[in-house]
C-alpha cells in the first residue's frame, strides 16, 4: 500500500462529503482571516473555504488569492504550450476523446513530424512545453519518450509530461533525460466510481494511479502535478482530496514543487453526460480556496475555459496558462481538428492571450529554467 | 564625527558602490515598470535568475533594459538545488554575459526558499577557486557567515526573514552578531518588506540590503524604490552618526552608590 493510499482509506468519501457541506460562516470567516494574515491553513480551514457557505464571502477570498499570489509570483503568468504526441490509448474511458472505442483516426508522430511541430511551437515564442499522449505502452512507451526528448531538448528549457503513469526507474530515466516536471490527475478520488468510468486498460487501477507522485518523488523529478477531473464526482469532496494529497506530498518529498490543476469536463467524440457540473463560479471559488490554502503552490489554468473566465482569472490566483493549444496530434505544424482529445474553448491565438495578460498589467513569462539544473 | 560620511562608499571585490541598495528583477508588472524602478532606486548592482533570461539572444524583457541602464549584473543560481547545480549555473553565466559575480542561491526546499548551509559552502568554496566574485545567500547564521568568508566569499548575505515574505528582521539578534563578526561586507537580502526594514538593517551596521519584492509588488514601484533608496540612505547615516541608547527608565539619584559621596 503506498503512503497515501494508507492516508486516504481512513476517510470515508460520503462522510467527508457531509463535513464539507456542514461547515458554518465561522469556519469560512476564520479560515479567510488567518490567511490574510499569512497565517499557514489548515485541512480543516480548507474544507469550510470550499464549502457552500463560503459562497458570500467570494469577493473576500477573491482579494486574499490575489494578494498572495501576488506576493509570492508578482505580477507575471507563464506561459506554456502542450504538444500531442500521440492519441494512441488502450485505455477506456467513459469521458474522454482518445478513449479506445471512438472510431478515430490513430496517429503517433514520427520523429520528423515532432521536429516539425517543436519548431512550428518555439516559432511561437515557446520555452515550456508539456508532452501529452494516450496510453499505448507498445508504440508510444519509453523507447518513444526517449528519443522525443532528445529532440526537443535541442528546442525546449523545460519539459513536463501528461503521459501514463510509469514506473519509479522508467521516471528516474525521464529525470536523466531532463525531464523537469509530470503532471499525473487522479480524475477522482471516489475508488469505486473511478471503476465506473476507467472501464478497461492500465489507467482502471486506481492504486496505481494514486501512488504515481509517489514514484514521481522517489525519482527526483523536480516537480508533480495533480488535480481532478472536475465534473465526474462531488467537486468539492475530490478537491479536498486533492489538498489533502498535496499535504502529504509537501512532507514527504521536501525538494519537490507542486502544481495544481482544475480541469472542468468538457464535451468530447462520444462522452457521456457531465455528472456534477460546476458554475463558473464554484470554480473561481475553489481556485481561490487553493491559493489561500497554499501560498506557494503553482495554479495552472488550460485552454479548457473561456477566453472571458481566463482573462479575470489570471489576477485571482493562477500563475500558469497554456495558449494557443491544439489536442490533436501535429496541431501546430498543420491543422486537422479531428483528431482532438476534447475542444478548447479559448481559441485565441498565442498572441492574443499573451496581449490580454499584458493588458492586465501582467508580464508574460516564457522562460523560467535552464536546462542543466537538476541533472 | 567617528567617519568622514562623504567618505563612506561600499566597496566589494574591489568594485566601488555608490549605493548601498541592491535590487533584483523578479516579480515586476512589466519590463517598463522594472527599468523605471531600478532607476528611481538609485541601485547599481541588480540580481537576476540565470533561469529567467534568454543566454541565447540576451535581448528579452529583463537582461536588455539592464544592458541598456549601466547596471552591474548580479546574476542569481536560483533553481540550484545543490552545489553541482549552482555551479554549472554560475560558469554558464560567466559565459553568456561576462561577469564573475554571483549571487550563489541555493534552495532544495521550493516552498520557502530556505537556503542551504552544505551546499552553499561546498558551492561558494568552488566558485572562489575558479575566480568568482561570490556573494552568497544565507540564512543568518553566524559560523556559517565565517565560514564563508574563510573560504573567500566577497561579502555574506544573511536573510533577514523567508525571501517575499515581507516580514521583516526576523532573525534581528543573529544578524547583528554577524554584523559584528564579519570582515567583509553584510547585505541583508530577504524579508525586507518596508522602507522602515531597510532603515533599522542599516541602523544596525549592515553595509547594504537587497530588496525586491517589497518593490515590484507594490502598488507603486517607482515611488516605492524611491523610498527604498532614501530610507537605506537615512539608516546609513543614523549608523554612522551613532545612534542613541534606548534607557528603559530614567536614571534616577543614586541610592545603591550614594555611600560614596
Amino acid at each position: 500500500m503506498s503512503g497515501f493510499e494508507q492516508v486516504l482509506a481512513r476517510y470515508e468519501w460520503d462522510q467527508q462529503q457531509q463535513r464539507i457541506e456542514a461547515c458554518t460562516e465561522t469556519q469560512v470567516v476564520r479560515a479567510i482571516n488567518r490567511a490574510a494574515q499569512a497565517k499557514k491553513l489548515s485541512l480543516d480551514d480548507f474544507q469550510a473555504l470550499i464549502s457552500p457557505a463560503a459562497e458570500p464571502y467570494l469577493e473576500h477570498m477573491a482579494k486574499v488569492s490575489q494578494q498572495l499570489t501576488q506576493q509570492r509570483f508578482g505580477k507575471t503568468m507563464l506561459l506554456y504550450v502542450p504538444l500531442y504526441l500521440s492519441n494512441m490509448c488502450s485505455n477506456i474511458c467513459t469521458y474522454c476523446g482518445f478513449s479506445m472505442e471512438h472510431k478515430i483516426r490513430r496517429t503517433t508522430l514520427t520523429m520528423e513530424q515532432l521536429a516539425e511541430e517543436a519548431q512550428a511551437i518555439k516559432e511561437l515564442g515557446f520555452d515550456h512545453i508539456l508532452l501529452v499522449t494516450g496510453e499505448s505502452e507498445r508504440k508510444v512507451g519509453m523507447a518513444y519518450f526517449e528519443q522525443a526528448i532528445k529532440l526537443l531538448k535541442q528546442y525546449f528549457n523545460h519539459i513536463s509530461m501528461e503521459v501514463q503513469p510509469l514506473d519509479t526507474d522508467e521516471y528516474r530515466r525521464l529525470s536523466e533525460l531532463g525531464v523537469e516536471s509530470i503532471l499525473v490527475y487522479q480524475e477522482t478520488y471516489h475508488r469505486e466510481k473511478y471503476a465506473k468510468y476507467h472501464l478497461k486498460g492500465k489507467k482502471s487501477d486506481f492504486d496505481y494511479r494514486l501512488a504515481t507522485p509517489e514514484r514521481v518523488g522517489e525519482a527526483g523529478i523536480n516537480k508533480v502535478g495533480i488535480g481532478c477531473l472536475l465534473g465526474l464526482e462531488d467537486w468539492r469532496t475530490d478537491a479536498f482530496h486533492v489538498a489533502m494529497q498535496l499535504t502529504y506530498l509537501e512532507k514527504k518529498y521536501w525538494k519537490m514543487r507542486f502544481s495544481l490543476s482544475f480541469p472542468r469536463l468538457r464535451p468530447c467524440e462520444g462522452t457521456a453526460e457531465i455528472n456534477s457540473p460546476m458554475t463558473d463560479r464554484q470554480l473561481v471559488q475553489l481556485i481561490c480556496a487553493y491559493r489561500l490554502f497554499n501560498p506557494q503552490v503553482e495554479l495552472s489554468l488550460s485552454t479548457r475555459e473561456s477566453a472571458l473566465f481566463r482573462d479575470n482569472m489570471l489576477a485571482l490566483g493562477v500563475t500558469t496558462m497554456s495558449a494557443g493549444s491544439k489536442t490533436q496530434p501535429g496541431g501546430y505544424a498543420s491543422d486537422d481538428s479531428n483528431l482532438e482529445q476534447f475542444s478548447i474553448d479559448d481559441n485565441r491565438s498565442v498572441a492574443q492571450v499573451a496581449q490580454a495578460i499584458t493588458d492586465k498589467g501582467y508580464q508574460v513569462v516564457w522562460k523560467d529554467w535552464q536546462q542543466g539544473l537538476n541533472t | 564625527m567617528k567617519t568622514n560620511i562623504e567618505q563612506d562608499k561600499l566597496v566589494i571585490a574591489g568594485h566601488q558602490f555608490q549605493s548601498r541598495l541592491f535590487t533584483g528583477t523578479g516579480k515586476f508588472a512589466t519590463s517598463d515598470l522594472m527599468s523605471q524602478s531600478l532607476v528611481a532606486s538609485q541601485s547599481e548592482l541588480v540580481t537576476m535568475a540565470l533561469k529567467r533570461v534568454d543566454l541565447i539572444n540576451q535581448s528579452d524583457d529583463i537582461l536588455t533594459p539592464l544592458l541598456e541602464n549601466n547596471m552591474k549584473l548580479l546574476p542569481n543560481t536560483s533553481g540550484a538545488k545543490d552545489a553541482k547545480d549552482a555551479v554549472f549555473a554560475a560558469h554558464l553565466t560567466r559565459e553568456a554575459l561576462g561577469t564573475n559575480w554571483v549571487k550563489l542561491e541555493i534552495h532544495p526546499d521550493p516552498k520557502y526558499l530556505m537556503p542551504d548551509p552544505i551546499e552553499t559552502l561546498k558551492a561558494a568554496e568552488a566558485l572562489v577557486k575558479d575566480g568568482f566574485v561570490v556573494l552568497p545567500y544565507m540564512h543568518a547564521d553566524p559560523v556559517l557567515a565565517r565560514q564563508l568568508e574563510e573560504v573567500g566569499c566577497a561579502a555574506v548575505m544573511p536573510l533577514g526573514a523567508p525571501i517575499g515574505s515581507n516580514k521583516g528582521l526576523v532573525s534581528q539578534d543573529f544578524l547583528e552578531i554577524i554584523i559584528e563578526q564579519a570582515n567583509v561586507p553584510v547585505v541583508i537580502d530577504a524579508g525586507i518588506g518596508a522602507p522602515s526594514h531597510a532603515a533599522l538593517a542599516m541602523e544596525l551596521g549592515a553595509d547594504a540590503v537587497l530588496v525586491n519584492t517589497a518593490m515590484a509588488v507594490s502598488p507603486d514601484p517607482i515611488a516605492m524604490a524611491k523610498a527604498f533608496a532614501l530610507s537605506v540612505e537615512s539608516g546609513r547615516l543614523a549608523y554612522q552618526a551613532g545612534l542613541g541608547a534606548v534607557n528603559q527608565q530614567a536614571i534616577a539619584t543614586s541610592p545603591l552608590t550614594s555611600f560614596l559621596d
